[in-house]
């Protein structure tokens, strides 16, 4: 069966900026693929292009089956986006917005009327219906953002980074939210800066820098290829690191690494909180005295130090994925000139 | 979150309307979602009546009676009559800026992304916004009149003819709107939308026979004041409204000035209708 969404060889140029540069991937029907990468990664620029809102250099794609660059409107119908930005009209109430949404999806008013009823109900927005949004909480816009993007109970859905910005509560709401969507078979492709949440949701992960997927795989396989957790030690005295190097080495399953003047040991480990537990015993045993101790599980950030060599640099970007302001110079991706243009 | 099985996948596709019927369906949405904003924001809608109502009775005591109108005795109710078309238009024109801080602010926080993923028709955002535009441009006139009766003014030449010159001021007034549209598609910010709204909008009302009479200008200065667009549709309204005194400048656009009055604003309709489309198909956002 062809794949839900699929796109070969996206470019994408904002004056000198190549924010896509040779976007390739496919989503099967059914499936959720989580686009992983820091901020101006081209996450957002896939995002657009494959729900029509921009138009790429080169390269093509499909969604449903339909050309994208071909056939704009009929994709249209057949896909729902939902946002960075929570996209409804502040001064219209939620059901009033949901309402508008239907009528343009081309549902006769009474369908509209009856779909955003059904809609705030799914989303317990009931009692909020006829508050205008402003008056809504962070979580509410976001989940009344999505609930516009499920009006027509579209196939294919595009949800661009559906939690940034949320506590866990409401990101968690939200992820059960999309978890049901998905059991009923829609395809969704999803943007995330956190590696928590294409590993829960997604059961394909791209990896995605500098306007490139660098990785695909599922969240095992890429936790496989970052090698995993880690305990960090932080021993309180300089002469007693050499002696906890060689206790923790027990458990190491590779080489510990060891920052001299933090005091700080770092070794990959398998087992969880359960080795965590026999690591501080057998410090405990030793009389090492130790600042802090931790179980780390890999970060977005180990996954591109591990990937690329270089950090996420999500701090110093901004901007969702419109275009990368100049690069640090550090990192070695090279543009051949004039490809594919 | 209630139960799953109701929302599955696969409900029945929505009807595809085709040509103007889609064009007119999907503008009647975003125009009925724009008028429900301004009963929820009447700020806009009052601010926006202030300014003029303002203007009718500053220029009307403060400087009515110093501003010579040839063949009248000076005085402010003399002023008044001739000021008042002057003021409709440039009321009118004032559309601009509430087009153009409306779509920037649609573009920055995202609606017009919501709108360009959704199966309608292109221009219909930017008509729906035209089109609710148009109805404050009325809602607001009928005011600024009622204000100008109680004032002085008076319509001397009957109801039709009246109703003929609010005609050519709502037109314009759309026209304007387009403008706006374009202006708003193009800057980074409403806050920008705002004054690159109504910046150039001094000059071109000023420069024109709705303040003072073109005859009292130098000469240069005369030729772009009997052409400008805004000029037509005030000596049109005088000539509508019975508001002209004395014999109506022997130029040609002021002589014809009903017909440049349709001319022009149809011609600003067609170009930034069709300029402004353009942008919003292409806008990256």
């Amino acid at each position: 069966m062809a794949p839900a969404i699929q796109a070969e060889n996206l470019v994408k140029t904002f004056g000198d900026v190549r924010a896509l540069d040779g976007v390739s991937l496919d989503v099967p029907e059914g499936t959720v693929l989580g686009l992983l990468g820091p901020n101006g990664a081209g996450k957002t620029t896939t995002v657009r292009v494959l729900t029509t809102l921009l138009q790429p250099d080169s390269g093509r794609a499909t969604v449903a089956g339909v050309d994208v660059l071909k056939h704009p409107n009929r994709v249209r119908s057949l896909i729902g986006l939902s946002g960075q930005y929570a996209a409804v009209d502040e001064y219209l109430t939620g059901f009033e917005n949901l309402q508008m949404v239907g009528e343009l999806y081309q549902m006769p008013v009474r369908a509209a009327k009856a779909r955003a009823l059904e809609l705030l109900e799914w989303f317990n927005l009931t009692e909020a219906k006829d508050r205008i949004a402003k008056t809504y909480s962070g979580g509410m816009r976001r989940r009344l953002d999505l609930a516009a993007a499920l009006v027509v109970r579209p196939p294919v859905m595009f949800l661009d980074e559906p939690t940034t910005g949320l506590d866990p509560r409401n990101r968690l709401a939200l992820w059960e939210v999309i978890e049901t969507l998905v059991e009923q078979g829609t395809t969704l492709l999803l943007t995330t800066q956190y590696l928590e949440e294409a590993d829960r949701l997604a059961h394909d992960i791209a990896v995605v820098d500098h306007g490139r997927v660098i990785a695909r795989g599922t969240a095992d396989q890429l936790k496989a290829q970052i090698g995993g957790e880690r305990i960090e030690v932080v021993v309180h005295r300089a002469d007693l690191v050499a002696e906890a190097v060689a206790a923790l080495s027990g458990y190491a399953l590779g080489e510990p690494a060891l920052e001299k003047n933090t005091r700080r040991i770092t070794v990959p480990v398998s087992g969880g909180a359960r080795v965590l537990a026999d690591v501080i015993r057998e410090l405990d045993a030793r009389s090492i005295e130790i600042d802090d101790i931790g179980l780390r599980r890999p970060t977005l950030d180990d996954v591109f130090l591990s990937l690329t060599g270089h950090h996420t640099e999500a701090d110093q970007e901004e901007g969702g994925g419109k275009g990368r302001s100049g690069d640090s110079g550090t990192d070695e991706r090279a543009v051949p000139a004039g490809k594919e243009r | 979150m209630t139960s799953a099985t109701e929302h599955a996948i696969g409900g029945a596709v929505p009807k595809q309307r085709r040509g103007v019927a889609a064009v007119l369906h999907d503008s009647w949405v975003v125009a009925k979602r724009n008028l429900r904003r301004m009963t929820r924001i009447p700020e806009i809608v009052v601010f926006g009546l202030m300014q003029p109502v303002m203007f009718v009775l500053l220029f009307s005591y403060v400087m009515g009676g110093a501003i010579q109108i040839p063949g009248t005795e000076s005085s402010s109710s003399t002023y008044i009559q001739f000021l008042m078309a002057g003021i409709f238009a440039q009321t009118v024109t004032f559309a601009v800026a509430g087009a153009s801080a409306g779509i920037a602010e649609d573009m920055s926080k995202g609606l017009v992304d919501r709108f360009r993923s959704l199966p309608m028709t292109r221009s219909s955002v930017l008509v729906g916004r035209t089109l609710a535009d148009l109805c404050q441009t009325a809602f607001t006139l009928v005011v600024l009149a009622v204000v100008a009766l109680l004032v002085g003014w008076r319509i001397h030449h009957g109801f039709w003819s009246a109703l003929g010159a609010f005609g050519l001021l709502l037109l314009l007034g759309y026209a304007f709107s387009w403008i706006g549209a374009l202006i708003g598609l193009s800057v980074r910010s409403p806050e920008a939308a705002t004054s690159a709204g109504l910046i150039w909008l001094f000059p071109l009302t000023f420069i024109s026979n709705a303040f003072v009479p073109v005859s009292s200008m130098p000469g240069w200065l005369q030729g772009i004041a009997y052409w400008n667009p805004f000029s037509a549709t005030v000596q049109a309204c005088r000539n509508l409204f019975g508001n002209q005194v004395g014999p109506v400048d022997d130029v040609w656009p002021m002589q014809h000035a009903e017909l440049m009055s349709v001319l022009w604003s149809l011609a600003i309709i067609a170009v930034f209708s069709w300029l402004s489309v353009r942008k919003y198909r292409s806008a990256a956002g």
